[in-house]
């Protein structure tokens, strides 16, 4: 066997590839999702509420969000999911009598995605502009409702793009769970293509992994694109019907 | 152009620091009901400061700002807000909210309107300022001189006792300026009690009934706009008026 065909065999294992693709659609992308999407969905609202930590005006409330921000920004995604899975765990199981890692799992990725999100928020919620602020005060609002009215809304909407780009780190992230031992149906699309390596001794279910989270991040890197040209030109200018009509009747 | 309530606004000895920048150095100043009082002074004398001390966006060091006689120094500042429209030189509308939406927000939020009355509302007031028929764009498709009569229609949406406007002509291309100034003549004819910030000394000079002038913090001149045009008195306005004119 030449090394190319070796190499083949080695990744590209057509037949290794289709035992495991079903598993892979059916136990493995669900659950990849659940993690990626609740953790993002709960990082938000941690986010959100560290961003107005962030940027209150009570020195404290700045404080624990700087220092939260700081630390768990500052640790490895697997560190934190091993500390806060395996240490957790037997209080958890206690009360809650659940063997499942997920909970725990999604929380680790939510406290560490809150960090970064809350960092994006407030940065995006500083970019607005004083006067914004100063027009709805003048108008009688309160701080908080000039905030929530009027400030934030447009500083979110501003940082779209590196939310989503969050959400694409945590669907990458959450393969990382695995450490803390999964049930056959726990698995995710990482560990599915992992044991189906370690069973054959063949890459190709790694590839088949890899081409999965492939399909899943690059249409959200073309999202953010997409998101980040509009909010910079804005929609595209709509045609009047004549224009249209013209264009028709051109050929065109 | 009808104004149903006006009030009379008078700050008194009012002071304000920042560090050790006295930015304010008693300043006081008596707007009767139905008047319109023109601040005027070169950059950094303090006017836009001192229209942001009397409506409390920034708390006053010291001093005092009365309003119909009573001091509001006590109440809560968004009461006192609700009660004195301002307008800024940047607009400063709400880009993620369509014309009609910058309008009613605060009707709705603040004076608890349900959304349809709010609405109709505010389409009544962009009718006032000619801009109905914009109601449904956004702040970012309207020319500079459409969205300060938007910024002024949000404003007298919350029917204020008096109007504060901040050089509210000074970001506009030259050929705006008319329109804008024209419906501030109009709000000042109509018996709205105005304190005007601003470098249209034909403004000043047509439409207000007092001028004050103000350099480094304190009032140098106050008077009719005939005395401070005609008849300068300190050499600090003469030479202010001869740059200017």
């Amino acid at each position: 066997m030449d090394a190319f065909q070796q190499f083949l065999k080695t990744f590209f294992d057509w037949k290794a590839m289709g035992e495991v693709i079903p598993q892979m659609l059916t136990v493995g992308l669900p659950n990849t999702l659940i993690l990626a999407i609740i953790s993002g969905v709960l990082g938000c609202i941690l986010g959100l509420i560290l961003a107005v930590m962030g940027i209150s005006r009570n020195g404290v409330a700045r404080w624990i969000a700087r220092v939260y921000t700081d630390i768990l920004r500052g640790l490895p995604a697997i560190l934190v999911i091993l500390v806060i899975g395996i240490g957790l765990g037997p209080s958890f199981r206690m009360l809650t009598g659940s063997t499942s890692p997920f909970p725990l799992g999604i929380l680790a990725l939510t406290l560490m995605a809150g960090a970064y999100i809350g960092e994006i928020f407030r940065s995006g919620i500083q970019s607005v502009h004083t006067g914004q602020l100063e027009a709805a005060r003048a108008l009688g609002f309160s701080y908080g409702s000039a905030m929530f009215l009027v400030v934030i809304p447009q500083g979110i909407r501003r940082v779209l793009p590196a939310l989503v780009n969050q959400l694409i780190s945590l669907i990458k992230d959450s393969s990382l769970i695995y450490v803390l031992g999964l049930l056959a149906s726990q698995r995710e699309i990482f560990r599915i293509g992992n044991d189906a390596m370690s069973n054959s001794g063949n890459l190709s279910p790694l590839v088949a992994a890899g081409v999965l989270y492939l399909i899943l991040t690059i249409p959200l890197t073309h999202l953010v694109n997409f998101i980040d040209n509009r909010l910079r030109i804005g929609k595209p200018a709509k045609k009047e019907p004549d224009d249209v009509a013209a264009a028709v009747g051109k050929g065109v | 152009m009808t104004v149903l309530t006006s009030g009379t606004l008078t700050g008194k000895n009012l002071h304000l620091s920042f560090g050790h920048n006295h930015v304010l150095r008693g300043i006081d100043l008596h707007v009767p009901q139905g008047t319109t009082a023109s601040v005027i002074g070169p950059s950094g004398s303090g006017k836009s400061t001192l229209l942001r001390v009397m409506n409390r966006l920034i708390e006053p060091d010291q001093g005092d700002i009365l309003l119909d006689g009573r001091s509001v120094l006590q109440d809560n500042p968004d009461e006192l807000r609700r009660r004195i429209g301002m307008v800024f030189q940047q607009f400063n509308l709400f880009p993620h909210k369509t014309v009609v939406e910058n309008v009613s927000l605060a009707l709705h939020k603040l004076r608890r309107m349900p959304k349809d009355q709010a609405r109709a509302e505010a389409l009544e007031q962009l009718d006032l300022v000619g801009l109905r028929h914009k109601a449904e764009a956004r702040p970012a498709d309207l020319s500079g001189g459409q969205m300060q009569r938007v910024a002024i229609a949000r404003a007298l949406a919350m029917k204020p006792e008096v109007m504060f406007f901040d050089e509210a002509t000074s970001a506009l291309d030259p050929e705006l300026v008319k329109g804008v100034l024209a419906l501030m003549a109009d709000l000042a004819q109509s018996g709205m009690t105005m304190v005007v910030v601003t470098h249209e000394m034909g403004f000043c000079r047509n439409v207000s009934d007092t001028v004050t002038f103000m350099d480094a913090g304190v009032v140098v001149e106050t008077g009719s706009p005939d005395q401070l045009f005609t008849a300068p008195e300190t050499d600090r306005l003469k030479r202010f008026l001869s740059d200017v004119l």
